[in-house]
């Protein structure tokens, strides 16, 4: 088809949004986020595998290259509330952390959702001690699921980077004020290499409008008293609150990601999942994280061979896409909802994902068979061969022959 | 100032009558009759004036004294964490500092305040309070101490006096005394341990007249982080009538077992000096509280002992407990 002059300006339009490519790792491609996204304040405390982001922000700050506060914390509880406090004056702020750290600071986390306030945070997913490890698991970031936080997992340094931009966006839209969780694997992502392409400031700033907490700012001028005592007064309409700028963020992200494509090409497809063969897949695995490596290689492994698989890498899990979902998984024969995380306890003992997948299929009449899998606690690997196998197993399951376990331990040195 | 918006004058005030009309802490607290605390808050919102934003840690001048819909502040204000008192005014000097430097908030001077209990400014948010003294933002923190955690039921916390009944420290037929715990030194450990920050002072919100006001101007004028530790009777926590509340504040100053002092850039400026104006004996502060009322004369001997050390042995009596390195050196 001829392109028209229109369509021409506006593909050059969209070459014209990236700057240049660079070799950076997941940390640092969430610094030049950071740093396009004119961050004000910054608050850092070392923990590993998050802590390199704060390293290359401090060298973008020594190099003049980025003009914000750069505040070490003496903890992660301070580091928090830190950039909470300066969210509130109206700046933008930034912070992160991993494991044990993330839940050092846990209190000044729930009360930045409590507070509406919209900075946003790292997470560079490690295991929670004890013992010490320093490897991925998603326990950590998990732990927000119920706070009123936007939580969002990238997959790639490149979906890192542009999801510091759609993070700003969507936190600070008067609609939502929450505030913005962007989760990693930790080492399989926050330290492995890729070539990133950085987007231009002009282009991001036509994207990325400037925070404005509007009547809601604390200043002199706007003599306000934020959270003051409730006590049993007033707590339930607080909370429903936080309940509608959860729903109206769905919408919002849409909106986000809509503008992100007009802006930068057509990057997403989808917002809140990505489906890689699944189009007349009858079994597909659902993960989260870096995950998504080694299983599209698996089904496309598997496709060569004509089976009928496919992969969905669920990228945000707060607000979780219940309709979305359940429309997607309801083409399928059978589910494995593959779990970096655990849920001691829980139902069937299976995973956290496990159980919001298989609460948003309940609703329908004919559902898919759904099997968990626990895997890669700790930074162990989760192989191709893993993946193959947790597709067959997922694959055995669609037969509903009544003796499939619900959940299985994948990679455990037995 | 590019806002043309009245500011604040730090001169000192001298005479009560010059002491500022306007109030920016009103009606709508909820504090106990004869609440020092609610003093200090009063007359700090006085001392700074309206371009000043304030946080308020979880304790009792949060719960008994910011409620929803009847707000005593008349400046900008928020909560912050129990802990997080130090880390809620590095955060808003920050983010104001930045907002000014890239010409997002038209540049003036804005007071960042923190108030935080003994419980949240000198147990749990030590750290955090620390760490607001090693920046280099105006700040002040304010740590209002009345000797409990005066909200939860008067619990005892690091800063209550030795001896004293609390509901964690009820004294029973095997133990007389179980709060065993010396008073925590806070403002002396921040003065020594922070050379950068140029302001540490002590202070009671009435006696003498105008001195924590004073102390506040000063705090704010001399810039970067400072730091005041104030002394509050609690009528409430401490056993007595709210009548004697400004009393019991002078009682406690004037037998030493709260010293009032300052510390600027270093040098310590006595505010009220026992040794040359003399001290009261401890048991004329101890007996007019019921918290003490279970002590028998060796208890009270060994306070008095206690506070007697603090002026006659210490290097810098009543600020650091280091005691004869410097004379022995100089002999």
């Amino acid at each position: 088809m001829k392109q028209t002059e229109t369509d021409t300006a506006v593909l050059d339009q969209r070459l014209a949004a990236w700057d240049r490519k660079e070799l950076l790792n997941g940390c640092q491609a969430v610094a030049q986020g950071v740093r396009l996204a004119d961050v004000d304040v910054i608050s850092a405390y070392p923990i590993r595998p998050y802590t390199e982001v704060m390293d290359a922000l401090s060298k973008l700050i020594a190099d003049g290259k980025l003009d914000a506060e750069y505040i070490i914390a003496d903890s992660e509880h301070s580091q928090f509330e830190i950039v909470k406090h300066a969210s509130s004056v109206g700046a933008r702020a930034f912070a992160g952390s991993s494991g044990t750290g993330w839940m050092y600071g846990f209190e000044a986390l729930v009360v930045t959702a409590t507070d509406r306030l919209p900075p946003l945070f790292l997470v560079g997913n490690r295991a929670l001690d004890d013992p010490g490890a320093f490897g991925v698991e998603h326990n950590d970031a998990m732990a927000l699921r119920d706070m009123g936080w936007l939580l969002c997992w990238a997959t790639t340094a490149q979906e890192a980077l542009e999801h510091v931009l759609i993070g700003y966006r969507v936190a600070e839209d008067s609609r939502v004020r929450m505030p913005m969780a962007l989760a990693m694997d930790g080492a399989f992502l926050t330290h492995s290499q890729h070539m990133v392409q950085v987007p231009t400031e002009e282009a991001v700033a036509r994207f990325l409008p400037r925070y404005d907490l509007g009547p809601r700012r604390l200043h002199p001028d706007n003599p306000i008293s934020i959270a003051p005592q409730v006590n049993e007064d007033w707590v339930m309409e607080l909370r429903r609150q936080n309940w509608e700028a959860a729903r109206r963020a769905k919408g919002v992200i849409v909106q986000a990601y809509q503008e992100f494509n007009e802006i930068f090409g057509e990057r997403y497809a989808t917002p809140f999942f990505s489906e890689f063969m699944t189009d007349d897949a009858e079994t597909v695995l659902i993960g989260v994280g870096a995950v998504a490596m080694p299983a599209r290689t698996a089904v496309r492994r598997l496709r060569e061979q004509g089976r009928k698989v496919g992969y969905i890498g669920l990228r945000w899990f707060r607000p979780f896409p219940t309709e979305e979902l359940r429309e997607c998984l309801s083409r399928f024969r059978a589910v494995g909802v593959l779990d970096r995380n655990f849920a001691h306890g829980s139902p069937d003992c299976g995973g956290i994902v496990l159980h919001d997948v298989r609460s948003c299929l309940y609703p329908l009449a004919s559902r898919p068979a759904v099997v968990n899998f626990i895997g890669g606690l700790g930074g162990r690997d989760i192989s191709i061969a893993d993946c193959t196998r947790m597709l067959e197993i997922t694959g055995k399951a669609a037969e509903r022959a009544g003796d499939e376990e619900t959940v299985t331990w994948i990679g455990l040195r037995e | 100032m590019s806002t043309g918006l009245p500011v604040i004058k730090y001169d000192k005030i001298k005479g009560v009558k010059n002491t500022p009309h306007e109030e920016f802490y009103t009606s709508g607290h909820r504090t106990c009759q004869g609440c020092e605390s609610a003093m200090v808050m009063r007359q700090f919102a006085k001392a700074s004036g309206p371009r000043t934003i304030a946080t308020g840690s979880t304790g009792c001048m949060y719960v008994a004294n910011t409620s929803y819909q009847t707000t005593p502040w008349i400046i900008p204000w928020m909560h912050t964490q129990l802990g997080a008192g130090g880390a809620s005014a590095v955060g808003m000097a920050a983010g104001l500092r930045a907002l000014m430097r890239k010409g997002k908030l038209p540049e003036e001077k804005i007071n960042v305040i923190n108030f935080s209990g003994d419980l949240g400014g000198g147990d749990m948010g030590l750290s955090g309070v620390s760490g607001a003294l090693q920046s280099d933002y105006d700040l002040l923190i304010i740590m209002y101490d009345n000797e409990s955690a005066a909200n939860t039921d008067i619990q005892a916390t690091g800063l209550t006096t030795y001896g004293a009944q609390t509901t964690f420290t009820p004294p029973g037929q095997k133990h007389r005394i179980m709060a065993r715990r010396w008073k925590k030194n806070v403002a002396g450990m921040l003065a020594v341990g922070h050379p950068t920050c140029r302001y540490v002072a002590t202070a009671s919100a009435t006696y003498p007249a105008l001195d924590f006001l004073n102390k506040v101007r000063k705090a704010l004028a001399i810039g970067g982080p400072t730091f005041i530790h104030t002394f509050d009777p609690c009528p409430k926590g401490w056993d007595f009538h709210p009548r004697y509340s400004h009393e019991l504040g002078e009682l406690g100053i004037k037998s030493g077992i709260f010293p009032l002092f300052e510390v600027i850039d270093g040098k310590v400026i006595y505010s009220y000096d026992p040794r040359k104006k003399g001290r009261v004996p401890v048991r004329e502060y101890l007996e007019k509280q019921g918290r003490f009322a279970h002590l028998v004369d060796e208890d009270v001997d060994y306070i008095q002992q206690m506070v007697d050390k603090m002026w006659e042995e210490w290097e810098v009596p009543g600020v650091a407990p280091f005691r004869g390195n410097l004379n022995s050196a100089q002999k």
